[in-house]
């Protein structure tokens, strides 16, 4: 437990109108991890921040700081800094005073302070610009301020919530890699919030994906892509295919009317299961390829994508998702096949696609 | 055709609202006593109102009155409209501003009459402190009014920045928070002591013997008969306030010209 830098121990949060933000969230985080905080809205991960940050008490459970309880602790005496959503940069001075605010606040040698604000604003790409007025700025410049604004304090942790939300799909791949280089230049802590998957993806060492105030999965980036734990990890990381099954023995699963060999063991014999089929995995066999033991479906569409291209499947009852650059007419009959170790097997959870969800995760 | 109608109706509305104030303004600075004859240019008037020790003592006590009716309104009421802002229950927000704006609705002369039961039951001697006292409840509900815009515009994260950058509370509030409302504090003061300066009906209920302000003062030289002196008099009272709006409206007619921030609800 010494070990961890930040460690969450049932983290409960009843907001006064009843509402339940978080029911037991345990977590640790560990000296220089990139660790993402990742779910829909109203999952509770931008409250389990503001805990962290010291912004919100939890109703119960305890935020240790290398091993040392912090609850109690007011946000201003904690080694924490937190960049805003909307970066909440003070409107009335230039970027080298809101810089300089936490240096400032501590009474730190004035000079020393000033050659430590255009270090930050080197490592933030904005040497140059100490005297502009934030309100000149671009949404781009202002979050490299809050960024450095809140790293010049030389942080154990950064909180970060959501900072590339309010930007342009361009500028925020271009922020996502500054930010990491930032954390492995600095080798500070981040603590990072997002419901974009693919952000969450690209820049962490460790995510944790949440719903309804509970934790789903921890696990690297690829852990949580490759093997969901369970339906609504999958369905909130990338569009899935997502089917009810059985596993009848090791290595054997039924899904799709049909049986196949997978690469999932111990789950038991005949259990009920979840399965996942990235749709970038199935392929299409034209129906004369005569495989044994592949369901056959109907193409119902085909949709041009850029990269790829997108089609839905009927197999029986069920819709397959595909992406292949291999576009087939709608009407042909096809067959599905997938290989073995692209089957994720997935204990069966309560949870039921929602299609308005879906939409607000991917987006 | 229309045209010409349209300005000749602006044109007569204006006159008919300004031509008062006007002869008033031109015949402050008439030679002679008449109200109707021209009698030549001059600051005889003027001159006169200096010496006169009524209206100086009332002028003075306006002055004090109204700068420090306005300094206290503005602390109480720039507090009072922090407190609303912070409140986090939506309906009892709402209650707690109705609560504070009525004032405003309410007619003077009964905001008037209760100020003086008030001080009647408590055995207050009426005078300075009860026309203070007076002035500073009535001023309030407009220093609320304008600073609570002020503060709405403001990213709600700002405090938390700047506690979360190693402000104690107390800092933040000085560092940040106060130089961004700065502009409604300023214009909630200049209105309070506009309105101060401006009072007659509750200040005729509330002051007691010996303590008059200007106001008064007028109206009780007018009931003697007009004397050019008040000319005088009421066309310096009304280029002061006039002044004093101007500045108070200043940064709106700067703030439409630019791009108008959005505001963030709370």
């Amino acid at each position: 437990m010494q070990d961890h830098l930040i460690v969450l121990q049932d983290l409960r949060m009843v907001f006064g109108d009843g509402y339940e933000a978080l029911k037991g969230v345990n977590l640790y985080i560990d000296q220089n991890e990139f660790l993402t905080l990742l779910g829909p809205s109203g999952c509770g991960k931008t409250t389990t921040l503001r805990i962290v940050g010291g912004f919100e008490k939890p109703t119960s459970g305890d935020v240790l700081y290398r091993g040392k309880s912090i609850v109690n602790l007011p946000p201003y005496r904690r080694n924490i800094n937190t960049v805003f959503q909307r970066y909440a940069l003070f409107p009335h001075m230039n970027v080298a005073q809101n810089i300089s605010f936490g240096p400032d606040m501590r009474k730190e040698d004035r000079q020393k302070t000033a050659r430590r604000v255009l270090e930050m604003l080197e490592l933030v790409n904005l040497s140059g610009f100490e005297k502009r007025s934030v309100k000149t700025l671009s949404g781009g410049q202002q979050q490299r301020v809050a960024i450095a604004r809140a790293l010049i304090n030389k942080p154990d942790v950064l909180l970060l919530d959501e900072p590339l939300g309010a930007l342009d799909l361009k500028l925020r791949k271009e922020m996502q890699g500054e930010l990491k280089r930032i954390q492995v230049e600095s080798g500070i802590t981040f603590l990072y919030v997002t419901h974009d998957q693919e952000e969450a993806l690209t820049m962490s060492d460790t995510v944790v994906v949440m719903r309804g105030g509970e934790i789903q999965q921890i696990g690297t980036p690829q852990d949580i892509y490759n093997e969901p734990k369970n339906a609504f990890v999958a369905d909130f990381i990338g569009e899935s295919n997502i089917y009810a099954g059985t596993m009848v023995k090791d290595k054997r699963a039924i899904f799709l009317g049909c049986e196949f060999n997978c690469v999932d063991k111990g789950f038991g014999q005949n259990v009920p299961i979840d399965v996942v089929l990235r749709p970038e995995d199935v392929k299409l066999k034209p129906a004369e390829a005569g495989i044994d033991g592949a369901p056959q479906g109907t193409v119902l569409s085909t949709l041009f994508k850029g990269v790829h291209y997108e089609m839905r499947v009927l197999v029986g009852e069920d819709v397959v998702l595909v992406h292949s650059t291999h576009a087939r007419e709608p009407g042909a009959e096809v067959l599905v096949t997938v290989a073995p170790s692209d089957i994720h097997i997935m204990h069966k959870s309560d949870y039921v696609r929602e299609n308005d969800e879906e939409e607000e995760g991917l987006m | 055709m229309m045209r010409l109608l349209k300005r000749s109706y602006m044109s007569l509305i204006m006159l008919f609202l300004y031509a008062p104030i006007v002869l008033l303004i031109v015949f402050s600075f008439n030679a002679g006593r008449s109200r109707g004859l021209w009698g030549g240019f001059s600051l005889h008037w003027y001159a006169e109102l200096l010496r006169d020790q009524q209206i100086l003592t009332a002028l003075r006590n306006t002055l004090v009155i109204g700068l420090s009716a306005a300094a206290i309104s503005t602390v109480i009421g720039g507090l009072g409209a922090i407190g609303l802002y912070q409140l986090r229950r939506k309906g009892l927000r709402q209650a707690m501003l109705s609560l504070a704006n009525l004032p405003m609705l309410n007619s003077e002369i009964v905001t008037g009459v209760s100020l003086l039961m008030l001080y009647a039951a408590m055995r207050m001697e009426l005078g300075f402190v009860t026309l203070l006292l007076s002035h500073v409840a009535f001023c309030i509900p407009y220093v609320v009014l304008s600073v609570l815009p002020k503060l709405r515009q403001l990213d709600p994260h700002l405090a938390e920045a700047a506690q979360d950058l190693g402000a104690t509370p107390f800092k933040a509030f000085c560092r940040v928070i106060l130089p961004d409302i700065m502009p409604g504090v300023f214009s909630g003061f200049l209105l309070a002591f506009t309105l101060s300066i401006d009072d007659f009906v509750i200040s005729l209920f509330t002051t007691g013997p010996g303590v008059t302000n200007l106001s008064i003062t007028i109206f009780s030289m007018a009931r003697r008969g007009i004397s050019p002196k008040l000319n005088a008099l009421s066309a310096v009272i009304f280029v002061v306030v006039l002044t004093l709006l101007i500045i108070i409206n200043l940064p709106n007619f700067k703030q439409q010209n630019k791009k108008t921030r959005k505001e963030i609800p709370i």
